[in-house]
């Protein structure tokens, strides 16, 4: 299932129980998945059109009248053309506003560049008062959708185009800041978040089989960082290995690289868009063009380890 | 000194009283902060005593009041203005207006609606107030409020694209609960609109927007009063009150000058326009 399809039935399902919901789009709400939401609460549901900056304004004034607005597009137009919207009248005000975009990443495929968030990461993090969240698949990404409607103040939800594993486990239970750690290896960590996330935990089930013990780390929500649990994996192996769809400058590496240079320095390696656009081809060609795949994070490991 | 609170006011001489006194708090604390925008504040100065002494249902004791009409300064630096009017109906004390522009005061130089009850959406970077009065207007619908938005923009602001993406919205989503207002004053800051970049005719461009449109002398009480009247009256589209004024308006010497568009009254400066508008008041 992709996060988007799971964002559509969270949205129907959290519609039906909350009448203060409000959802907007900006002519995609048949690919950001709240065409459902759409079609059950019309009444509730504002297309503005092909212009992001007046929708993220349009939920600024929703908020202020007491809804919960939850406003998609792509990732690249929701933070890349309305940033200073977000900047200005949302996080500056600190409203109660949702944005939840899809098409996050180079993941989105045959599009290309133009149509492929990989700064969107950087773009929201940097803004006081924003929430940060990733999510790895699409049980956590429901888990997500319902724990930020919970919670008042910005929040800026990636979710990608393609059909992702489930990675985490049943009993799982998302909350905001909390990263899950499905292991917390003595040789080497991954911190990963999306669907970097499935990627690490094939490559360390490659590595364990080869005696080197590799821990994964889901890190969904990229602000507030998890401190607590980086600091520990920080301490128990010598490197980190940080792995994102996303640009390495400004992203989930920037972000813990930031945090433990000044906290426990280690080594760390960024695995991500080396300062890079994306480019036309599938989405698995794409992720090994970009370096991206369990090969690519083993070899990766690898190499760090010798030196 | 404790400006009477007065709300709803109809008698024009009343209206102009006040008017007259919020330009002189403008004046003063532009003075004191020794920065800020003066032209833009006094232009529409008129237009918004009429809106918070006339018009607008609102309760300065509880700014928060559901049921409150609203309004938006999408042009925040005209922010003197705002404050001037939010202290004299009553939202704080007098005596903040000195603070403006001051490390910890609540005045941002643009206004910042976490700092300031009474504020309802930070504002500054032009051309963002309209969608945000838009998403009001329509949270308003959906709850059955009659409550109104009012959103006043400059006349430079409606250069920014995004005013004109949030045109089509609120007459896509026939919002006859709100009204845009713009200070036509003929300024901004690198010269007379006309110039820097034209917008005229701007009456013919929101009428194809599809709004009704009010053309008024901005600086005239009963217009403005009848103007607002009229916003009331019409049904499934937005109104937009064109109102032409002068930009300085209320000072002789900073009357339709473009360098007083982003610099503060000198002490000397303010004496003369004290006494200038004192005089006027007779």
């Amino acid at each position: 299932m992709a996060t988007r399809d799971a964002y559509g039935e969270a949205l129907l399902e959290l519609g039906k129980k909350r009448k203060d919901i409000v959802v907007l789009d900006a002519d995609l709400s048949g690919s950001t998945k709240t065409g459902k939401f759409a079609k059950a609460f019309p009444e509730r549901f504002f297309n503005i059109g092909i212009a992001e900056q007046d929708m993220i304004g349009t939920a600024a004034g929703l908020a202020l009248a007491g809804k919960l607005p939850f406003a998609s597009t792509f990732a690249v137009f929701e933070t890349g053309r309305a940033w200073e919207q977000v900047r200005q009248t949302i996080c500056y005000s600190n409203l109660n506003v949702k944005l939840v975009a899809t098409h996050g990443g180079i993941s989105v495929g045959e599009d290309g560049a133009s149509h492929q968030a990989t700064e969107d990461i950087a773009l929201m993090r940097v803004l006081p008062n924003m929430t940060v969240i990733v999510p790895s698949d699409g049980n956590e990404t429901k888990q997500v959708i319902n724990a930020i409607s919970e919670y008042y103040g910005p929040v800026y939800v990636r979710l990608g185009r393609e059909k992702v594993p489930m990675v985490m486990p049943d009993h799982y239970e998302f909350k905001i800041g909390k990263a899950y750690v499905f292991h917390i290896g003595k040789d080497v960590n991954i911190v990963a978040t999306g669907i970097m996330v499935s990627k690490a935990l094939e490559a360390s089930k490659i590595l364990n089989n080869e005696g080197i013990d590799v821990g994964v780390i889901n890190m969904s929500t990229l602000k507030p960082l998890d401190t607590e649990i980086l600091l520990k994996a920080a301490k128990a192996s010598a490197l980190i290995i940080t792995a994102e769809e996303h640009s390495i400058i400004g992203g989930l590496g920037s972000a813990v690289t930031e945090f433990l240079s000044e906290s426990h320095p280690i080594s760390i390696h960024r695995m991500g868009l080396k300062d890079a656009f994306g480019c036309s081809g599938r989405p698995e060609e794409l992720l090994k063009y970009y370096g991206l795949t369990p090969e690519d994070i083993t070899k990766t490991i690898k190499i760090a380890l010798k030196k | 000194m404790q400006h009477q609170i007065i709300r709803r006011e109809r008698d024009v001489s009343f209206l102009e009283k006040q008017a007259r006194l919020v330009r002189v708090e403008i004046l003063k604390m532009l003075s004191l902060a020794g920065s800020g925008h003066t032209g833009g504040s006094l232009s529409a100065a008129d237009i918004v005593t009429v809106l918070y002494f006339s018009k607008m249902r609102h309760r300065p004791h509880e700014p928060m009041w559901k049921e409150r009409d609203r309004f938006i300064l999408s042009k925040g630096h005209a922010a003197p203005l705002l404050y001037a009017v939010l202290a004299m109906t009553g939202y704080f004390d007098i005596s903040v207006l000195k603070t403006l522009r001051k490390l910890g005061s609540p005045l941002q130089g643009h206004p910042c609606s976490r700092l300031l009850p009474g504020v309802e959406i930070s504002t500054g970077s032009l051309g963002q107030g309209l969608s945000v009065s838009n998403g009001i207007a329509l949270g308003l619908k959906l709850d059955n409020l009659s409550s109104r938005v009012y959103c006043l923009l400059g006349d430079g602001e409606i250069q920014e694209g995004q005013v004109w993406e949030a045109a089509m919205t609120a007459a896509h989503y026939r919002l006859d609960n709100l009204c845009a207002i713009i200070d036509l004053n003929g300024l901004q800051i690198d010269g007379p609109v006309s110039q820097v970049k034209a917008i005229e005719p701007v009456d013919s461009k929101w009428l194809a927007f599809g709004w009704h449109v009010i053309k008024i002398d901005g600086h005239n009480m009963a217009e403005i009063l009848n103007s607002l009247d009229e916003v009331e009256r019409v049904k499934e589209k937005p109104t937009v009150i064109i109102a032409h004024t002068i930009k300085g308006k209320g000072v002789s010497f900073f009357e339709g000058k473009v360098e007083y568009h982003g610099i503060a009254p000198t002490k000397e400066e303010l004496m003369k326009a004290l006494k200038e508008l004192s005089e006027e008041g007779g």
